[in-house]
Order: structure tokens, then sequence, then C-alpha cells
């Protein structure tokens, strides 16, 4: 195939225009077609490690079960963000725009954990 | 319109792109902006539905079995990992199938020498992936949600069904969402063929797409997998 190794965005040909269409969007470059098959593997792959560990009944009542399944999913989520939505190649107001929120969000989360949920610490237990 | 046609090609930009002062595309700022809200939307579901996670009274429960009185009738754990694994997976692939759907639009007028070229270069062939791979996602979900309530488990029977249901429901109206503006996406294609032009609508509809795949890692893991 005669473009697979190319980056498989941005080819207008005139490089003004390129320019003007990689300014518009932001992006400095994209991945390529090959980087897509094996973020594509990469993701299945753990994913498929994921629920072979759930179906080990000695990893799942060990204390690395919850935090092995946490850093998986962390490592497809960044996988997706970075590789698939760009964010890797982009401007740096679209990463503060994604992870300021986000980080905000998982703040949250852990507050109220802490506040009601497992993580809630008993006054007087 | 100003004056000055120079003045109107840097607002408008080519392509039509919408500029502003930060020299980047208003659309894009504007769709990243509201995936950084629908973060903080769906921390406030998945945080609702871990802190009420084992605290339902009745059952059936998600990973363990449920036996009188909690039950009127033993029941096994309700959650399908296999079915979930697999509507996962097709997810992923979707994902998949719109980088490629973007890479054809923004190829357009490269030349296409092989049939992998055309392949690669068909942007019907990709949207139509995502929009079929999106819909037996949902039809997924629709089984799922239907055994569910066959098994007993409705969104008032406790706690677990009520902040799984509002959660997986939200995610699975994205979804649709996602899938009908896919649609849109493919009926201009068909009419008029998606241009490089383009690539900008069909780049936030994809950032769109991704997000709701990212939210489902987290579900997937957060809800079905962690006991």
């Amino acid at each position: 195939m005669a473009h697979q190794d190319q980056a498989p965005h941005g080819g207008h040909g005139a490089p003004a225009a390129d320019a003007a269409h990689t300014a518009a969007h932001g992006a400095h470059a994209h991945p390529t077609w090959k980087q897509y098959k094996w973020v594509a593997l990469i993701l299945t792959l753990i994913t498929v490690v994921e629920v072979w560990v759930y179906y080990i009944p000695s990893f799942v009542r060990s204390k690395l079960f919850v935090p092995s399944l946490l850093i998986m999913s962390a490592v497809k989520f960044a996988i997706v963000v970075m590789f698939y939505m760009h964010l890797k190649y982009d401007a740096r107001l679209f990463r503060a725009l994604f992870t300021g929120p986000l980080i905000i969000a998982i703040i949250t989360i852990l507050s109220l954990l802490f506040l009601f949920g497992h993580l809630a610490v008993r006054v007087g237990s | 319109m100003s004056a000055s046609p120079a003045l109107d090609h840097i607002q408008a930009g080519p392509h039509g792109h919408h500029y502003t002062t930060t020299g980047l595309d208003s659309r894009k700022i504007a769709i990243w902006a509201f995936i950084g809200s629908e973060c903080m939307l769906f921390a406030s579901l998945i945080s609702t539905y871990l802190i009420y996670k084992g605290r339902s009274v009745v059952g059936p429960f998600p990973h363990e079995a449920c036996s009188p009185p909690a039950c009127a009738t033993p029941l096994n754990p309700i959650l399908n990992i296999p079915v979930t694994s697999a509507s996962t997976f097709v997810l992923l692939m979707s994902s998949l199938a719109m980088v490629l759907a973007l890479a054809a639009v923004e190829n357009r007028n490269l030349p296409k020498h092989t049939l992998g070229d055309r392949i690669l270069g068909s942007s019907k062939l990709w949207l139509w992936a995502t929009c079929l791979l999106g819909a037996m996602f949902l039809g997924f979900q629709a089984y799922e949600f239907t055994s569910f309530v066959h098994e007993g488990l409705t969104i008032r029977t406790n706690l677990f069904g009520s902040t799984f249901f509002t959660l997986t429901g939200f995610h699975g109206a994205h979804v649709t969402a996602g899938v009908i503006w896919l649609g849109t996406l493919l009926a201009i294609d068909y009419k008029r063929g998606l241009q490089p032009a383009d690539a900008i609508n069909v780049d936030i509809a994809a950032l769109y797409w991704h997000f709701v795949d990212v939210v489902w890692i987290g579900i997937f893991t957060l809800v079905y997998l962690i006991q």
C-alpha cells in the first residue's frame, strides 16, 4: 500500500495549505496507520489481560487485584487520549482544556470516596 | 465581512476555519471544553456508583450470589462479564474505525494506487464501520438491560440498580448521540462527499466518539471488573 507508512492525516499537497490546515487544527503531526494498528492491538491485549485476571480467584483475593486493574485502565485511557484523540500531538491549550477538568474530576471522585465511600475514615471506629 | 479580503481570510481562515486569537479553531476549542465538562459529569455519576457500591440491602447483586431473604429466589451474580468484554472490544474497534475515517477524509485528494489504498481511503467504509460498531455496542447494552430486568433488577430495585442504570444509561445515551452524529456525516459523505476541508467536522465528531470510548474504559473497570 503506497501511503500506509505516511502520516494518515494532513495530506493536502501544497505546503502552504498544509501549514494553514495544521495551524487550524492546532496539530503538529499525527500517528501513522501502523501506529494506529499497534494502538488497537495494545488496547485489545490490555483488555484481554484485564478480563483474564478477573477469572483468577487467587489474584482477585489478593491486594494487587484492584491496583493492577486501575493501572491497566489508566494506561488504556491514556493511550486512547494521546493517540486516537491526538492530544500528544495537539496544541497545549487542548491539553489544558482536557487535563484540567480531568484532574478536578479525579479529585472529586477521591474526595467523595473519602467522605462517604469505602475509603471513608469513620470517627470513633 | 470586512473591507479587506486579507482580514476576511484571517477571520474565516482557509477551508472556512474559525480562527481565534489563540490561532486555533474555535470549534475545536469548544469540543475540548465540552469534553472537559463531560469528564466532570461522568465523575459525578461514577462517584455516586462507587459510594453506594456494596450497600444494597436486597438483591440482585453485581458480583455476589443472592439467596433468600435478600432475594425471593436464589440468584447468581448479575453482571455478565463475557458479554460486556465483547461490547468493550466492539467499542475499542469503533475508535480504530473512527481514526481511519478521519484519515480517509483528510487524505481524500491523495492518489490511491492499490486496493489497500482504496480501502484505507474510503471514508464511507470507515464511517459505516464506526456507526455499525456503535450500534452493536448499543445492542449489547439493550440485551444486558433486558436480561437484568428479567432477573429482577430495575432502576428501582436497589441502590446498585439505581446507580448502575443511571451511569450506564447516560453512557448509552452518549453513544446513541454519537451514532446519530456519525450518521449525519455519512449522509453528507453520500450527498456531496466529505472533502479535506470538512476534516475539522469529522475531527470534532471523532473527539466526541473517542471520549465516549474512554469513559467506557473507566466504567468497564470500575463497575464490571472490580469486585
